[in-house]
């Protein structure tokens, strides 16, 4: 038996041992070496040949990430790993290190526990490192930190072996400072990473080394010794005394935590059910005899076996022919097959239990992020915080008139594997709409299209997606009335405060506030709304709410769900460019309604709301929101004039400017749109010596001045009269 | 220019031969003549015998034209215009606010009656008129649209001691007319929600169906009995009876095939 058929032995056989399992994902910013990491620990455990390691890219197998370098799909392996004479399995999911691949990194953290966070030596913490550190505390992912690229530290940079150490303490210190900004307040000051207890190690990627202080005092190494190994260039010798795999999984197993001690502080946190309920319990205990509980973190296209789920056992079994359910679709799928994954390789196994990462084939109604259970009832997971949302969108056409057909089927698959990928197909019109979060995003999607589903498609240029909100309250309520005359709705909209809609974006409002007012009530009012207001709150679209604050009014509850249609659709697509809306607090503040339930159905109460909406944001100093996005650019002092102009083109504002030795590192704030063509604009302005990379941040009022202009094109590439209808268009 | 006016003609019940002398005189002598038949319908005809009764082309009206208005007031500001309307005309809201408008804009109006299934459903049960509550109606189940008012209505009825009218929805543009099978269905589906004991297998009903014909079906029984039986094409109402007069119960026995155990158990109560 070769040692990776053993290997799939033995992991099959650690499945249910949970104190012997470890779920860790490796995050970093771009090019720190995360990747390199990943196969070095899949070659040291057996799982594949060692020379080919940090060469072969496993976990890139999309050969379009090899192609590009980056890592762009999350794929999972298992591997077993002794530690102080007991086998353990680390089921270990690769995360992408590119912002714009920001949805695929929560979603990974979101199935595992802990997570080994990779720093380049030379950079240090980088804008990425924050967000990643950000993006797993905020899922209780505990991090641990491995310093890469040291060998570069001492071979290029030649630094002293006393420079090299105060270097690791300041990325260390810079580390733990990122982590006490955002880390669980019952975590504070237990999650910091510390040299001498082993939550820190040091080391090389590439040349397959690695050490920590534990590892130290096992092999005897000093750190000068290192230094000398590395010096001397014989990093293979180093490879032999301290391998990656020994030091880093030692590392993983000894601080991270397993299933059954991550799921009892993970579960409330990631899932609101009732906590007393059969799933509850069993899912906090990873009970896997209790009901089943699987969250999809990825879909992958297999061109044999078809959809892939992907995703982390939280509680029961998965078996092959069972009936499941995924949360929201009406009827059961069968699963297919039941696998682990060992890099590309999917290893079928009769069943995957609670605490484990499974791959299985043919729950069809899946898409990343779905719930899986096996009773359609049961409470969903939290929706999945994402950083950013797609912000930028193309226009796609078939080359080929016949391959229509084909290209919306593709669409639709494209974004059941990458949620963050958007897609609007509009019948009618034939113009098909596919937003990501950024231009790279998008190109890469476009190629996928093209070469992996063999569409050849046109895409338009790529266009920002804006958001509509108000500027003011409404100076009065707005009348809408029903198409028979007999109902009428009076509503107000305001803006809605900064620290509700960042509530809303993460999740501490629960999105379904009709099950869980008493909680929803509580936030609102903590966070400064009156209780009357609070507790009218009925519905959450995007960052918008709705709430009724009228009082007494027959037969208003009956007709609740329909105005709640009517407050989507409105938000869905707002008056002023048809965009969605953002920030708004929509009231309803009164309604008279006719006595008879027919002549108050959908058809009358629908369209009622639905332009008492529209109106009060027209009478309420209507704005467009645009797209921001970070800059960073790292340049040496002779091009900053250099790249300052192209910032300055851009309508961007520079918030800080900080020097280190020759380099200027400029940190600025800048709208999407003007960021197109960024990229070949400064290297040709700077010859390509400019470092720089941008990350999304939301959206931002556009100026003024600019907003007639934008509101005319968008409304104008959309087949719209260039202006806004006025209020009277709404009162009926 | 001549002053317009708007006569609006009940047809009455059930087919072209309901409409009262008057009404067809008022008919024969206007210029225009539309209908709409969304409210209600005449299910014992349709409108091209009434164009050879009439000897006029008939204008039929959509749901969105008789609420918008425009085109029939337009017409009716400069020439005389009937329109045409099952049952009596103004038991429909729109009817009442399509007349406001009108004289807003200085059009004669006028009314001329028809027979009406809120007094027809009583008397052919031979339950009395003063005897019910508030009427109400049942509405087919939409999305996110699932009225359960109706149950209050019955509930107010039936501690007062009132009966209740239920009229059944229809929706004309997809030719569906609640039965009085769904009607009950729907009934016990809104008890199964609010449960509050209101209907029950056992609770007594009265189905009307085809008012106006020469053969209307006139039943009266428990839910349990009812809820299967066959009635027959459209249309169909339903009343739910509150405390009942021993005269009403010797008719629901007569007229509507009450059984007698269950009526002599009623004239004990």
């Amino acid at each position: 038996m070769g040692k990776k058929e053993d290997n799939i032995k033995k992991a099959t056989n650690l499945m249910n041992k949970l104190e012997y399992i470890r779920n860790i994902g490796i995050a970093a910013h771009i090019d720190h070496g995360k990747t390199t990491l990943s196969d070095n620990l899949l070659a040291g455990c057996g799982m594949m040949s060692e020379d080919l390691a940090g060469k072969q890219l496993v976990l890139d197998f999309d050969e379009q990430e090899q192609a590009r370098g980056i890592t762009i799909n999350a794929a999972s392996a298992s591997m077993v790993h002794n530690f102080e004479q007991k086998e353990y399995l680390i089921n270990l999911l690769d995360t992408p290190g590119h912002v714009d691949f920001g949805g695929d990194v929560t979603r990974a953290m979101r199935a595992v526990d802990g997570c080994i966070v990779v720093v380049c030596a030379v950079e240090g913490a980088m804008p990425q490192t924050e967000t990643v550190v950000r993006q797993a505390l905020r899922e209780k992912v505990k991090p641990i930190l491995f310093i890469n690229k040291v060998d570069r530290l001492i071979n290029e940079l030649r630094v002293t072996p006393e420079e090299m150490q105060k270097r690791f303490v300041k990325t260390i210190a810079k580390f733990n400072e990122l982590v006490n900004k955002v880390v669980p307040d019952e975590f504070k000051g237990k999650w910091n990473v510390k040299v001498e207890d082993g939550s820190v190690a040091f080391g090389s990627a590439y040349y397959n080394w690695a050490i920590s202080a534990p590892y130290m005092q096992k092999s005897g190494l000093s750190f000068k010794d290192i230094y000398d190994y590395c010096a001397k260039n014989d990093q293979k010798s180093l490879a032999k005394k301290s391998p990656i795999h020994e030091v880093l999984l030692d590392m993983v197993i000894d601080h991270l935590p397993s299933p059954k001690v991550a799921q009892k502080y993970r579960i409330p946190h990631i899932w609101r059910g009732d906590p007393e309920s059969a799933l509850g319990k069993s899912m906090v205990e990873t009970n896997e005899n209790g009901p089943l509980a699987l969250m999809v973190t990825k879909i992958i296209m297999d061109p044999h076996a078809g959809e892939v789920a992907v995703g982390r056992m939280y509680s029961g079994k998965i078996v092959r022919g069972q009936e499941v359910y995924v949360s929201g679709m009406p009827k059961s799928n069968r699963v297919q097959q039941v696998n682990v994954m060992v890099g590309p390789d999917r290893i079928p196994v009769e069943h995957v239990s609670a605490g484990n990462i499974v791959a299985a084939t043919g729950i069809k109604d899946a898409m990343a992020g779905s719930t899986v259970t096996g009773n359609p009832e049961d409470e969903p997971f939290e929706r999945i915080v994402h950083v950013s949302e797609p912000v930028v969108t193309v226009a796609v056409e078939a080359k080929n008139m016949k391959d229509l057909p084909k290209l919306i089927d593709v669409l639709r698959i494209v974004s059941k594997a990458d949620p963050s990928i958007q897609v609007t197909i509009n019948q009618e019109t034939g113009e098909n709409l596919m937003s990501g979060m950024g231009e790279l995003h998008l190109e890469i999607t476009e190629y996928r299209i093209r070469n992996e589903h063999g569409v050849d498609i046109v895409c338009s240029k790529p266009i920002v997606v804006y958001r509509e909100s108000v500027a003011k309250k409404s100076p009065h309520k707005f009348e809408g009335k029903s198409p028979n005359k007999h109902n009428r709705f009076y509503i107000e909209v305001e803006p809605l405060p900064e620290n509700i809609i960042d509530a809303i974006y993460t999740n501490k409002i629960p999105q379904n506030v009709k099950k869980f007012k008493n909680e929803a009530v509580k936030v609102l009012q903590e966070l400064g709304m009156e209780k009357e207001q609070a507790k009218g709150v009925f519905g959450i679209y995007g960052l918008n709410m709705i709430a009724d604050v009228t009082k007494g009014i027959q037969y208003l509850f009956e007709t609740r769900e329909l105005i709640k249609e009517a407050f989507e659709e409105v938000m869905k697509s707002g008056p002023t460019a048809n965009e969605r809306c953002q920030g708004l607090f929509v009231k309803l503040v009164d309604a008279k309604l006719h006595e008879d339930a027919i002549h108050r159905g959908p058809a009358q109460v629908i369209p009622a709301v639905r332009n008492a909406i529209y109106g009060a944001i027209t009478i309420s100093d209507p704005v467009i929101l645009e797209p921001i996005q970070k800059v960073f650019i790292s340049t040496p002092q002779d091009l900053m004039g250099d790249a300052s102009r192209e910032l300055n083109q851009r309508r961007a504002e520079v918030r800080d400017m900080t020097t280190e030795k020759d380099m200027v590192n400029i940190d600025a704030v800048a709208p999407v749109a003007e960021m197109f063509g960024f990229a070949s604009a400064i290297r040709s302005a700077t010859g390509g010596r400019v470092l720089w990379n941008t990350e999304n941040m939301g959206f931002q009022t556009l100026p003024k001045q600019l907003q007639r202009e934008i509101v005319s094109k968008i409304r104008e590439r959309k087949g719209l009269k260039p202006e806004p209808y006025p209020a009277e268009y709404y009162m009926g | 220019m001549k002053n317009g006016t708007l006569t609006f003609v009940g047809l009455g019940l059930y087919d072209e031969k309901d409409i009262s002398l008057k009404g067809l005189e008022a008919v024969r002598n206007c210029d225009k003549v539309f209908a709409e038949f969304y409210t209600a319908k005449l299910s014992g005809t349709d409108f091209r015998k009434l164009e050879t009764i009439f000897n006029k082309k008939i204008l039929i009206l959509s749901r969105e034209d008789v609420e918008k208005g425009d085109k029939i007031i337009k017409c009716a500001t400069t020439e005389s215009v009937a329109l045409l309307v099952a049952g009596d005309p103004m038991m429909a809201t729109t009817h009442i606010d399509l007349r406001l408008r009108a004289i807003d804009k200085g059009i004669d109006t006028l009314l001329i009656h028809g027979s009406s299934i809120i007094t027809a459903v009583a008397g052919l049960l031979g339950l009395q008129i003063y005897k019910f509550g508030r009427t109400t109606s049942l509405a087919f189940p939409e999305k996110n649209y699932f009225p359960t008012s109706p149950y209050d209505v019955i509930k107010e009825n039936k501690t007062n001691g009132l009966h209740t009218l239920i009229l059944l929805d229809i929706k004309q543009d997809k030719e569906l007319y609640m039965n009085a099978n769904m009607a009950i269905r729907l009934l016990l589906e809104i008890e199964n929600i609010r449960n509050e004991n209101i209907i029950t297998k056992e609770t007594i009903i009265c189905v009307v169906g085809r008012a106006g014909s020469l053969k209307p079906v006139v039943a009266s029984d428990t839910i349990e009995e009812l809820k299967k039986r066959d009635f027959g094409p459209p249309l169909h109402s339903l009343v739910i009876p509150g405390q009942l007069h021993f005269l009403e119960i010797e008719a629901l026995e007569k007229l509507a095939g009450l059984p007698s155990d269950i009526g002599k158990k009623l004239q004990k109560l």
